[in-house]
């Protein structure tokens, strides 16, 4: 295809983009991104489906990418012929012919479930979505088309601007491309922040008859959910970067290495890449130029490390996802020996908006050394979890109060990026976010997961949670890394148990800061992050697990003991049946005994005594 | 070995170094495992050894060496998960079926095993049975369905 015919292909895909706004039959909307599903939007669209036969109307269901807002998830979007489109959150399939019902029967708009409307201000008291606490101080620069536009439908992304992006870049040379990424100030998305264009330069300046690019898609944090959301959303937006990193480099082959676990984003990004193949953005001579590039997806087989460049790169060669030794770095020296670029899909994913707008348009965004947007994973026990996107420089406060709406229980840290990353503590709440002050507090930016904990997380539990992650994904090839997050890992069980001494304290710390100077890779340089923060911002815990033997958070196990409380007790025996071990016994309406010998610390009657039991509450942990 | 699905996925690929692990996952994707037998005639086609393949898919998490159970129950332990209660429920769910992770339950219905993270930590703590992903898991939810599945 060349560019007439691309032109001609986007003033069609327009057209079908305002009828779809100004549709002739009603639309329904289905957010259906695997946390969508998750939370039962396929039953939910099933119950739409069912519900348009059984009273014939004429209407088309759409699916939609997640917009980010999890906890309302599953939602449904209605839009009734030239009105506004609605959204409306926790719609489980049993209130599906409620709220259908109000639109079809009553020309109704109903309340309840509802979130909010996809237009400006305020329309008829419903508030305009991008209005909710939620997602008013955020800016969608990546996540722009998330869960607005159909992500197998190419057209939806044509008509919103796409490929424009590459396509003004195929009317330049890659030096003036580069010029353009260097100005935006974009850092590299996927944790450490180095500059995309020194990266890209250093590439394109080795000579070589081959390069390649890799689309890093192996998010391996715990906790993080960004890219897995952008590509199930908006595939083509990373596809397109790819495109433009691919001609500033002078790539003719790249790759997406995704995670195995990722089935949806898979399934997109192939249904992506087979629909770019058919209008001539894959192949020889791209839109007529003489630029030539291919895709391949690579599916990771399950190793954290392989999220480490050159761990990547021995995978892809179909070896062991070992990390070897920096430099030559991939820029010089990677796949198959030659230089090659590894790029986040966040990274890649801004670009063309960068492409578009400008250079001076993305740097307004941000802060002096950190510019731009980022995407975080809002989750743990935050009121309100999901995917953001905030310009760097906002404070954690803001983010954790303003946009997650806070914490039921008393605040008691915040965990930034993942494994490598830190705990930071109430104190740090006005930092800014951006990488150096990250970093400078311990912590760093990461891919973008941001874990809320409160009173009721143990922060020594924490820290051997990351710990044992690490030492299990550690690929085995250096001593520090291999050997010295086994026994950090051990030292905090000790402590979690209640048998360690202070000095096991100080033993843990001097081992954390031998694997972080000792190790060869990032996972092992940074293995020990979670460890070194927890211990200077929350010492006071640590010490109380082991001078007191206590957990003050009643939550490690071994410190604590469940007690049925002898006056609250009403013998209602729902306790008595859910204990898997017997240990709680006792003849209806009399209080019932725990037997601390067999209580394995399940916690199913402490549960059911919250929900089900006729006392409530009669059942506690303490520590 | 007389695997005609092997062999027609073989016929997929070049046959270089860099198709070994997607072709484990496809010969993966056929049994539920990787066979003995398959890994040898991959390593005949490949020439790369038998011991080699073995050290590429044991080190990835993906690969499995026995046969699979009739359904995957998998407990996700990512961050979020873990602290909204996810290792309770895996020791629940250990508990309830009688294996550890990684094993197969002795009537064959149930593997068993933690994930690191399935991405959807925006509603922990999450269970996957099979490919269907549940959400907000708790203690007791997870003993109400292993109870319901034992009845289906």
């Amino acid at each position: 295809m060349s560019k007439n015919e691309i032109d001609s292909r986007r003033r069609q895909a327009v057209a079908k983009w305002e009828k779809l706004r100004n549709n002739p039959v009603p639309f329904i909307y289905i957010g259906a991104g695997s946390c969508g599903l998750a939370a039962g939007a396929a039953e939910t669209q099933a119950a739409v489906e069912d519900y348009l036969k059984r009273k014939g109307i004429d209407a088309r269901i759409i699916q939609v990418g997640c917009i980010g807002p999890c906890y309302l998830e599953p939602l449904m979007d209605v839009q009734m012929p030239g009105r506004a489109r609605i959204s409306y959150g926790n719609v489980m399939a049993k209130d599906v012919a409620r709220i259908l019902n109000a639109f079809f029967d009553d020309g109704q708009i109903p309340k309840d479930h509802l979130a909010g409307h996809f237009g400006d201000g305020e329309i008829d008291g419903i508030p305009s979505f991008y209005d909710l606490p939620m997602l008013k101080p955020q800016v969608r620069i990546v996540l722009r088309n998330c869960g607005i536009i159909d992500p197998d439908d190419i057209d939806h992304y044509l008509a919103r601007d796409g490929y424009k992006g590459f396509e003004k870049c195929l009317s330049m040379n890659w030096m003036d491309v580069l010029d353009i990424v260097k100005r935006s100030g974009i850092r590299g998305r996927g944790g450490a922040g180095f500059p995309t264009w020194r990266k890209w330069e250093t590439c394109r300046n080795t000579k070589s008859d081959q390069r390649f690019l890799i689309c890093n898609a192996d998010e391996g944090d715990p906790g993080a959910f960004m890219n897995r959301s952008l590509i199930e959303g908006d595939p083509h937006a990373v596809l397109e970067g790819m495109l433009i990193a691919a001609y500033t480099i002078g790539a003719s082959q790249g790759y997406v290495y995704i995670r195995a676990e990722y089935p949806l984003a898979i399934k997109r990004l192939r249904t992506a890449i087979g629909q770019m193949r058919e209008l001539g953005l894959l192949g020889p001579s791209i839109l007529g130029s003489d630029f030539s590039f291919d895709i391949k997806i690579k599916e990771g087989a399950g190793a954290f490390v392989c999220g480490e460049e050159t761990a990547l790169i021995a995978s892809i060669e179909g070896k062991r996802g070992m990390a070897r030794t920096r430099p030559p770095f991939p820029a010089v020296e990677g796949l198959h020996g030659k230089p090659t670029i590894i790029n986040n899909v966040e990274t890649l994913g801004t670009l063309a908006n960068i492409l578009r707008n400008g250079a001076d348009w993305y740097a307004g965004f941000g802060t002096e050394t950190s510019k731009g947007t980022k995407t975080f994973s809002l989750v743990g026990k935050v009121r309100r979890t999901g995917l953001i996107e905030v310009p760097l420089g906002i404070k954690l406060r803001e983010v954790i109060y303003d946009i997650g709406g806070g914490t039921q229980k008393p605040f008691k840290a915040v965990q930034s990026g993942g494994p490598s990353g830190g705990c930071l503590s109430e104190e740090f709440l006005d930092l800014p976010i951006d990488y150096e002050h990250l970093a400078a507090a311990g912590a760093i930016m990461g891919s973008g997961g941001l874990i809320v904990v409160d009173s009721d997380t143990c922060i020594v539990d924490m820290a051997k949670y990351f710990m044992s992650f690490t030492q299990k994904e550690s690929c085995g090839k250096c001593v520090p890394c291999r050997v010295g997050t086994r026994h950090m890992v051990e030292i905090l069980e000790k402590i979690c148990d209640g048998k360690a001494e202070l000095a096991d304290l100080d033993k843990l710390e001097k081992l954390a800061l031998t694997v972080k100077n000792g190790s060869l890779c990032a996972l092992g340089g940074t293995a020990p992050n979670p460890a070194l923060s927890t211990l200077k911002y929350f010492r006071p815990e640590f010490i109380s697990h082991v001078k007191d033997k206590r957990c003050p958070a009643v939550s490690c196990k071994n410190l604590v003991i469940y007690r049925v409380i002898a006056g609250k007790g009403t013998g209602c025996q729902r306790c008595v049946k859910v204990c898997p071990t017997g240990a709680i016994s006792g003849p209806r309406s009399e209080p019932h005994n725990l037997d601390q010998s067999k209580c394995i610390k399940c916690r199913s009657c402490y549960e059911i005594c919250r929900f089900d039991a006729i006392a409530g509450d009669a059942i506690v942990i303490e520590s | 070995m007389a695997n005609g699905g092997l062999s027609a996925i073989m016929q997929e690929f070049k046959g270089e170094r860099g198709d070994l692990i997607p072709i484990l996952q496809r010969a993966q994707g056929l049994d539920g495992y990787l066979r003995p037998d398959a890994i040898r005639c991959i390593s005949r086609w490949l020439k790369i050894s038998e011991n080699e393949i073995y050290g590429v898919a044991t080190f990835y998490a993906q690969f499995r060496f026995h046969p699979p159970g009739r359904h995957h129950i998998k407990v996700c332990l990512g961050t979020a998960c873990h602290v909204k209660g996810g290792e309770q429920i895996l020791a629940m769910t250990k508990q309830r079926l009688g294996v550890e992770t990684g094993q197969t339950t002795v009537d064959g219905n149930y593997d068993l095993d933690r994930v690191a993270c399935l991405g959807c930590c925006a509603l922990a703590p999450v269970v996957a049975f099979d490919d269907k992903i549940y959400s907000q898991m708790s203690v007791l939810k997870i003993q109400r369905f292993l109870d319901e599945q034992k009845r289906d």
